[in-house]
């Protein structure tokens, strides 16, 4: 009896013995990531300002946003992603000339390590929301010119009154697009551009009813641009 | 009070609890939208600003903002800067707000402008 019972023990021990040291991605992400991050697509339409109840982006279509090879290094080592936090207005307090980021108490991201990087960038890019979007979506990667993409994204569409195509040029509310294409998928970046409220009823990214050329066009811009960084 | 506690404050208070009624709060759409540019005092030095090559406007220009009527506002913020021949780095909300909400940030430009 005592042997069949260490046998059953060690069988039952077994996998719990040998199993990882780290949990699951999606114990990690309910457990760590849900008091910011949305992971489920709301069941009523979102109010225009819900946005100031937020701390951090939705997560709900991850899968049909991100690059898994940039979430896992970014998970591990995670820089800052909007200079001014994820809502500017709790972040900012008046200078002598001007609105400043109050960086001292903008929260940090957590960081992962390898293995619970991994296994979180693989929970999270099986949350496919808005799977719709992506499928209507037809980019085809392409070339800008330089000079004209940078014209576009600056001069004649206004993006960088929020978004930086340079580490040194651009505005800080919203999130950094030098590394965007290393970061985004492009079906995302051609959608979301298309129609922002599309993905997200409370986005703060204006609907510029561009028509479909403009919108490759810019996503060719970002292409360009996020080659070099 | 800060920003921050403020917004504190009121989730403590009031559970942010009427969402349609906030959908209306110009002051409240005002943070979310337009400080980013327009700055938290409402006096064009958001901190966007000293990005742009056009400096924002100043929404506490009382002669400035009085030389402007309701319809002109609603247009601008409905339609972008390029509606009125300004800068396209003011961008058209009609695709994220409704009528109503930019109808109570136009009559929130009206108490940072001109109310005593």
């Amino acid at each position: 009896m005592r042997v069949k019972a260490a046998i059953l023990l060690s069988v039952l021990a077994g996998p719990l013995l040998s199993g990882p040291l780290y949990a699951d991605g999606e114990s990690i992400v309910r457990e760590q990531c849900a008091a910011c991050h949305q992971l489920m697509e709301p069941a009523e339409a979102e109010s225009a300002v819900s946005r100031l109840e937020r701390q951090a982006p939705p997560l709900y279509y991850a899968g049909n946003k991100f690059r898994r090879e940039w979430l896992v290094k970014w998970l591990q080592r995670p820089d800052r992603l909007r200079p001014a936090g994820y809502y500017p207005a709790v972040e900012i307090v008046p200078g002598e000339d001007g609105d400043v980021v109050e960086t001292s108490t903008l929260p940090q991201h957590p960081s992962l390590s390898g293995d619970e990087a991994v296994e979180v960038s693989d929970y999270l890019m099986g949350l496919t929301a808005r799977q719709d979007l992506v499928d209507a979506d037809n980019y085809e990667p392409g070339t800008v010119a330089l000079r004209m993409g940078m014209m576009d994204f600056r001069r004649f569409k206004g993006c960088d009154a929020c978004h930086r195509d340079a580490s040194d040029s651009g505005g800080v509310s919203g999130p950094r697009l030098h590394d965007a294409w290393q970061r985004l998928q492009p079906a995302f970046m051609s959608s979301f551009i298309a129609d922002p409220t599309a993905w997200d009823e409370a986005t703060v990214m204006p609907v510029q009813s561009m028509n479909e050329s403009a919108v490759h066009r810019l996503v060719h811009y970002l292409r360009t641009i996020g080659d070099d960084s | 009070m800060s920003i921050r506690q403020l917004t504190t404050v009121v989730a403590l208070a009031g559970g942010l609890m009427a969402s349609a009624a906030a959908a209306t709060d110009g002051e409240s759409l005002y943070q979310a939208y337009c400080v980013q540019c327009h700055g938290s005092q409402g006096d064009g030095n958001g901190i966007n600003a000293a990005h742009l090559s056009v400096q924002p406007r100043s929404h506490i220009d009382r002669e400035e903002m009085s030389a402007r009527s309701d319809e002109e506002l609603y247009r601008v913020i409905a339609e972008g800067g390029a509606a009125i021949n300004k800068s396209v780095l003011m961008p058209p909300w009609s695709g994220n707000l409704d009528e109503t909400e930019i109808n109570a940030l136009v009559g929130y430009l009206r108490v940072l402008c001109c109310e005593e």
